[in-house]
């Protein structure tokens, strides 16, 4: 009953084993394991009639690097959408620390660097964008500009418009403009997917670097395994819908990961063991 | 540069006199061979001595001058009009729905269709002209900014909100700039609706200047010259206020088409 309260959306469990009893499913909505930034719970998305999710529940580390793998349409982006509060849910709730979204520093980067950046806007302009909702004084922001473009060592013209720029040079752009607010959560809808691979190479290794130093938490949709494998801690591993966890897999090679790991023993096997999990829905 | 690239990239940059040669070859051809009867067309060259005198000596100036300000005060009061209530139309699709038929009627309508209406309104004088002109060059503005706030980039939107920019912010930082490309569209648009429904006003809604009105008087005297240098001033604002819109354009939307 406490469940229903809870949930005025009227969510169904999910596939849940009959043995379950009422005071377990209390506990869902209390116990979460140490160290955990933010938990989803209950959390149900309806598509005209299909149910994405239904009562999805997860929990994220915190400082963790999660990358979140699994079939098509199995709804990765909706997931990390709803999380970040870009997308409404039909029910369910999302707590970071808990706190909701609104009160929660968030950075999010779009696949399409092209429709996130703001043309009429100078790179730099661009990646200070977001400091005027901080209410920072002019010498803080600046630190955190500074700060920022060190860690990333970046190299090019930030005084053009992102049309001048490479497509890499975009995404940068629109990377540092996620993590200048020093956001307590980071989401990457498959950031790199529409760069060349010198680009994303390049860039996976510095975000890397800064996502470690900075130990933001972060949530990362990947359509590309070995990259999905290479930059987490731990691998998300979804079914296809109704939506659930299929696997998490936990990789904790050292940092800085480069193309080397890719060929550790470690390396291959999470990700044959992801593979195999992912293959086994994708047939399912 | 080589010689033949040079000659190339002058050749490109002299193409569009073609079209000019042309015309005034053939105005001149008819007017030597009295094709048409030289009351009726006069040469080019009387044509062109009747605008040059009387921009420099005659009065020629004061009606080009009239024919500007009251063609600027009509697109600026259709902007002020056209600008905001386009944005809250292009932000709401419930109101824009509800409204849409009734601008695209009113926008089908030729706005002479109304003189009669905006002479009982506003009587016979000033305030009538302008107020037909704003009121058709506004419609197009009116409908282009919508459009534009209604087409802007979602995804730059959610951009900015997920960065914790409020419903306003996002229209003024995201929305409003989207729209932009648009609205120059609708600007253009509207300049061009304004002076055209000045002139046709001070044809034949009672005036005693601008150029429209120069143009019919002209002609009741038969003074052809004077005629034709009128209408080739008016053409000439009509393309200067066109230009001035594209190089505005170029300069506050220089992101557009990139």
């Amino acid at each position: 009953m406490a469940r229903l309260k809870l949930l005025p959306g009227g969510a169904t469990a999910p596939d849940a084993p009959g043995t379950v009893t009422a005071e377990a499913e209390k506990d869902r909505f209390r116990a979460f394991p140490k160290g955990t930034h933010i938990t989803v719970r209950g959390l149900t998305k309806r598509f005209e009639g299909s149910t994405l999710y239904d009562g999805f529940d997860l929990d994220i580390p915190k400082g963790k690097i999660v990358s979140v793998f699994g079939p098509n349409g199995c709804g990765k982006s909706t997931l990390i959408n709803m999380i970040s509060g870009i997308l409404p849910y039909d029910a369910g709730e999302i707590l970071f620390d808990g706190k909701d979204v609104r009160e929660t520093r968030i950075g999010y980067v779009f696949q399409n660097y092209r429709e996130a950046v703001f043309p009429w806007l100078k790179a730099i302009d661009n990646i200070r964008y977001p400091l005027k909702f901080l209410k920072l004084s002019r010498a803080e922001a600046d630190a955190r500009v500074d700060a920022l473009l060190a860690s990333f060592d970046v190299k090019i013209d930030l005084a053009r418009y992102p049309y001048q720029l490479s497509g890499g040079q975009q995404q940068l752009v629109s990377i540092m403009r996620a993590l200048v607010v020093e956001p307590e959560v980071l989401f990457l809808d498959e950031p790199f997917s529409a760069l060349d691979y010198e680009m994303t190479l390049f860039l996976r290794d510095r975000l890397q670097k800064v996502l470690v130093e900075r130990k933001v938490t972060t949530l990362l949709v990947s359509h590309d395994l070995d990259e999905a494998v290479e930059l987490a801690d731990e691998v998300l591993l979804l079914t296809k819908k109704p939506t659930r966890v299929a696997a998490r897999i936990a990789y904790d090679a050292p940092r800085p990961r480069t193309a080397d790991t890719t060929l550790t023993e470690d390396f291959i096997r999470v990700k044959s063991e992801s593979l195999e999990i992912f293959l086994r829905e994708v047939r399912k | 540069m080589s010689p033949v690239s040079g000659r190339r990239r002058l050749g490109r940059a002299l193409q569009p006199l073609i079209g000019v040669a042309l015309l005034i070859g053939l105005w001149s051809f008819a007017h030597a061979t009295r094709l048409v009867d030289p009351v009726l067309l006069p040469s080019p060259l009387e044509a062109w001595s009747a605008f040059w005198s009387g921009l420099t000596t005659g009065n020629l100036w004061v009606d080009f001058r009239v024919t500007i300000i009251r063609t600027a005060a009509s697109f600026a009061i259709a902007m002020v009009l056209a600008v905001p209530i386009g944005i809250v139309l292009g932000s709401s699709e419930k109101i824009y729905r509800s409204i849409e038929f009734t601008i695209d009627f009113f926008r089908s309508t030729p706005a002479s269709a109304m003189f009669p209406l905006f002479l009982v309104m506003f009587g016979v004088g000033e305030r009538t002209k302008i107020a037909v002109a704003a009121f058709g060059a506004a419609l197009a503005i009116l409908f282009n900014v919508a459009y534009g706030v209604m087409n802007a980039r979602k995804q730059r939107q959610l951009a900015a909100k997920v960065m914790g920019a409020s419903p306003l912010r996002v229209l003024a930082d995201v929305t409003i700039w989207e729209s932009l490309p648009q609205t120059f569209v609708g600007m253009r648009t509207g300049v061009s609706i304004a002076l055209v429904i000045v002139i046709v006003a001070e044809m034949f809604i009672g005036s005693t200047d601008g150029l429209g009105q120069r143009i019919m008087n002209a002609q009741m005297i038969f003074d052809m010259p004077q005629m034709y240098a009128a209408i080739f001033a008016a053409g000439a604002l009509g393309y200067a206020l066109n230009l001035l819109f594209i190089l505005a354009e170029r300069r506050f939307v220089h992101w557009g088409g990139k």
